[in-house]
């Protein structure tokens, strides 16, 4: 069982850091763990935990902007920016209830490294998207600071971006500074029902090339609905409005004149909408189960295709990002399960990637949890890790 | 203007002849240019008062040709700049005496527009606006739009993260770009992303984006395209003082709003622009706030109605809407004129890119007031108001030495108290060799020394546009050096389990 160091301070984390470069220890970098089965299995002896680095320390809602330290458990800091009606934008998912743990879980600094975001990241982008500056430790040991707390800022290379979905294994972040934006005064959603996935990814594409702002749309084939507290049983491609309530009803009304022909339309109210859109972004289909899941990213027109190569699979999936991202359980007992053939479609249908997000540690150890990079691009991974961690103490094997 | 660039190599200057026949064995014809007529209009970039010859210039005209000309550059220890279509305002294309100017205008392709994944893949010769003409017809466009949007080049943009009125609700050319495909110093060829969202693995995207063109060299860029809003109109608003035309900007944000647009100018570049295209701008106020509403129709005019009465709350002297699309322009007409029309009035002017945050405005102006005078010269100011970024013209006259010293003076002190306020050097033009010399007001030694492991890790021999960006220049193999502090575990103070 490996010891674990609890820091309180961010002079302490670079003390530890420091002392783990000089004795060549590696550590395993954590907030509350509640991503910690994406990814290789990480052999440390020392557990790096960084939930007691916590609290806000700027928050200033006319400039929308807050700073806080890395353990701070978002759902205090969605709390604190929703009294204040404001919201991190990119809707950063919780990966909790894939993993069976009870949703609200996850830091500030998870956010960051796991590069989260929701549904509305067709429109708003992801965590990435809305970092606008940092403090970290480097694996060497260096405390160093990256970006600012303005918006617009070139100064130097962009750190805060290159640090977003690197899974703690460049630098151990302390602080971060991110924007936020104003919560919608509306949500509606409409729905359609009964469509082929192909039909969805066709009407979906044409809600996103819509002047009509649509910040969500996701497709759930037959039988799926009920697990996002629908009570139907076709299938349902849902697409999502926001916005000042003049503007949702105009736009909800001249989408639905838009989707008519296509399929039987019914609207869901604000109550219902943030519940539908809840469950779409934290994978709820999926949920409280263990078999293995794969999250997929595609061109969005490109969706149908995929699932269409791999029909003879047995697997459950649905669509969100208009059909850019596919989730897909994997139900047979394939030992690769069923990696080789979801790579594969993804390349026939033009690139994209997939990343295993639940699977057993053996089958996470087994193959390869992230898409494979092409040899230049894994030389300049490499090199790019060696030159934060030359000696590989930070969260080893990973990625 | 004085900022010391890397010495030249005298056994490259030497090899010159050699160089330039290697080179035009791979790129033939007219791509490689050696006399100095030729080259002279590569001398400088829109930050003019820089200016160098290069050694060589090589417009290539595909992707094989960059990969050949970085890997004979990289084998003979050769200097490498990239350069755009040279509109840069912080010297990033400024040629090196032993160096290539490698020019991407040949790459001037769309290569593909696919409106059902909403995505254009162009080559980085392309003009910003060409981007926009190859969707508009769809009713599409690409949202960042620099004021340079019918000059500077894709390429450049992604170099730069290049700004525009449009990215305070549509993001800056980092947000707004897929995929990238590059070729590395050595001749390898990375892509990044695609059609599809957040590319695997490390963010090269984000890395690659704003790194000035000391990482690699941009070969093709697929970049988000969005449909048009339905409506777009836009309010006039003079008030008496700048104060109260901060004070209207945190309004309208604080109350949720996010315009498409939200622009700010001072009596100064009000006069200037109003005595050059006439736009109706009222003269007798401090300052003008245009405010750009866009979306559905019901929309904008609810927000029109919610924007003129935080406008009159802030003492709005007038207010005028938009009533159609041309008046629209109009109102536009005047901001986008802005910096030639503060060239009308003054030989030179030298152009700021700070950002604060936004409630500092007030004082960042005040301040600003009293250094004209401490400067004895002029500043018109022009900002993009909704998300701090300001560009203050210093008016000066380049022929005279001294004028030029203290507007290079008054710039520094200009960044120095953006950064002071909280703010940043350059918010969308780059440091470039303008605010190299600059950035340890911003940066600590370790923090820029984490930029340059970033070059490290692309660049390991420094051939890449060297002399811009970072003040001093690290040895990779310096840099990569541990410095080992030997600590004790058992931390008292540190929790353990
Ligand atoms: C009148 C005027 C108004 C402007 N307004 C704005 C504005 O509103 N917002 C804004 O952000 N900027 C503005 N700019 C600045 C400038 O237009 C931008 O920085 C632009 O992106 C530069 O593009 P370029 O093609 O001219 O690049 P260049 O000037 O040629 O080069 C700029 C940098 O990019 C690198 N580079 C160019 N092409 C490549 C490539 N293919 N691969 C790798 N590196 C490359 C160069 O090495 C250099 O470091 C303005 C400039 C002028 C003159």
């Amino acid at each position: 069982m490996a010891e674990t160091l609890r820091p309180e301070t961010a002079e302490s984390v670079l003390d530890v850091v420091r002392w783990a470069a000089a004795e060549q220890v590696p550590l395993e970098i954590l907030g509350h763990g509640s991503k910690r089965g994406i990814g290789r299995p990480v052999q440390a002896e020392y557990t790096l935990n960084l939930s007691a680095l916590s609290g806000v320390t700027l928050y200033e809602p006319d400039e929308l902007v807050f700073s806080a330290k890395a353990g701070t458990p978002l759902a205090e800091i969605e709390k604190l920016l929703a009294d204040a009606n404001q919201e991190l934008a990119f809707e950063p998912m919780d990966y909790g209830p894939i993993f069976g743990l009870e949703p609200g879980t996850g830091t500030l600094g998870g956010v960051l490294a796991a590069n989260l975001a929701g549904p509305r990241r067709i429109k708003a982008g992801a965590a990435r998207d809305h970092i606008l500056g940092l403090s970290a430790v480097s694996g060497r040991g260096e405390a160093f600071k990256a970006g600012g707390r303005v918006v617009k800022n070139v100064t130097g290379y962009d750190l805060s971006k290159g640090l977003a979905g690197s899974w703690g294994t460049l630098a151990v972040v302390t602080d971060l500074t991110f924007k936020v934006l104003p919560r919608p005064e509306r949500i509606a959603t409409v729905l359609v029902l009964g469509l082929s996935d192909e039909a969805a990814c066709a009407a979906m594409a044409e809600a996103m090339g819509s002047s009509h702002e649509v910040s969500g749309a996701a497709h759930l084939p037959k039988g799926m609905a009920r697990s996002c507290g629908l009570a139907v049983e076709s299938s349902v491609t849902a697409l999502r409005l926001e916005g000042f309530p003049s503007s949702v009803s105009y736009r909800s009304e001249a989408l639905n004149g838009m989707m008519r022909d296509r399929g039987a339309v019914e609207i869901l109210d604000m109550p219902q909408s943030e519940n539908f859109w809840r469950a779409i972004r934290d994978c709820l289909p999926f949920a409280g189960r263990s078999d293995p899941l794969w999250r997929v990213s595609i061109a969005p027109r490109a969706g149908a295709a995929l699932m269409a190569r791999l029909a003879n699979e047995p697997l459950n999936y649905f669509f969100d990002w208009a059909g850019g991202r596919v989730w897909i359980e994997v139900t047979g007992s394939a030992e690769d399960a069923a990696e080789g053939a979801i790579r594969r479609a993804i390349r026939a249908v033009g690139g994209g990637h997939a990343t295993l997000i639940r699977g057993s540690a053996a089958l996470r150890t087994g193959l390869s949890p992230f898409e494979p990079q092409p040899a230049p691009l894994a030389a300049l991974s490499r090199r790019l890790k060696e030159n934060f961690d030359p000696q590989g103490i930070l969260n080893p094997g990973r990625i | 203007m004085s900022v010391a660039m890397p010495g030249p190599k005298a056994e490259i200057l030497a090899r010159r002849g050699e160089i330039a026949k290697a080179l035009s064995a791979i790129v033939p014809g007219e791509g490689v240019i050696t006399d100095p007529d030729g080259m002279r209009p590569f001398e400088t970039d829109g930050l003019t008062a820089y200016r160098q010859l290069p050694m060589i210039v090589v417009l290539p005209e595909t992707v094989e040709q960059v990969q050949r000309v970085l890997r004979y550059c990289y084998d003979n220890e050769i200097r490498v700049v990239p350069r755009g279509s040279g509109t840069s305002l912080s010297g990033g294309a400024l040629p090196l005496a032993d160096g290539v100017l490698l020019v991407m205008s040949r790459f001037n392709k769309v290569l593909e527009v696919d409106f059902e994944n909403r995505a254009t893949v162009v080559q980085p010769g392309v003009t910003n606006l060409a981007v926009t003409r190859a969707v508009e017809h769809r009713g599409f466009y690409y949202a960042p739009d620099p004021s340079s949007q019918i000059a500077c080049s894709i390429g450049g943009n992604v170099a730069e993260n290049s700004g525009g009125v449009h990215c305070l609700k549509y993001g800056l050319t980092t947000n707004n770009v897929l995929g990238l495909e590059m070729v590395l110093i050595t001749g390898e060829v990375i892509r990044l992303g695609g059609k599809h969202l957040d590319s695997e693995g490390y963010d090269f995207l984000g890395l690659m984006t704003g790194s000035e063109g000391l990482l690699g060299v941009v070969t093709e860029v697929t970049v988000r395209i969005l449909r048009s809003p339905e409506t777009a109109r836009a309010l006039l608003v003079g008030f008496p003082t700048n104060e109260d035309a901060g004070r209207c900007v945190g309004d309208i944000i604080g109350a949720g709003i996010i315009p498409g647009g939200m622009e700010m100018m001072d009596s100064l570049a009000i006069q200037a622009a109003e005595d050059f295209v006439h736009a109706g701008y009222p003269l007798d106020v401090e300052a003008l706030l245009i405010v750009e509403l866009d979306g559905p129709g019901e929309e904008v005019h609810e927000l029109i109605e919610r924007v003129e009465a935080i406008a009159r709350d802030n003492n709005a002297a007038n207010i005028r809407v938009s009533q159609s699309e041309e008046e629209r322009a109009n109102f536009w007409a005047g901001r986008k004129a802005a910096f030639p029309a503060v060239g009308r009035i003054s030989p030179d002017y030298y152009c700021m890119d700070g950002t604060i945050p936004r409630k500092a405005l007030p004082k960042v102006l005040h301040r600003m007031k009293e250094m004209e005078t401490e400067f004895d010269l002029r500043v018109a100011n022009v900002f993009h108001a909704g998300d701090g970024n300001l560009h203050p013209l210093i008016l000066y006259d380049a022929n005279d030495t001294d004028q030029l010293e203290r507007a290079e003076a008054f710039g520094s002190a200009i960044l120095k108290l953006c950064v002071e306020v909280g703010g940043v050097l350059t918010g969308e033009h780059g440091v470039g060799v303008e605010k190299r010399d600059l950035m340890g007001e911003m940066f600590s030694e370790d923090d820029l020394a984490q930029q340059e492991r970033v070059k490290c890790a692309f660049d390991a021999r420094q051939l890449l546009n060297p002399g811009k960006v970072f003040p001093e220049l690290h040895q990779c193999a310096e840099l990569s050096r541990m410095h080992v502090h030997k600590g004790q575990l058992p931390f008292p103070d540190i929790p353990r389990f």
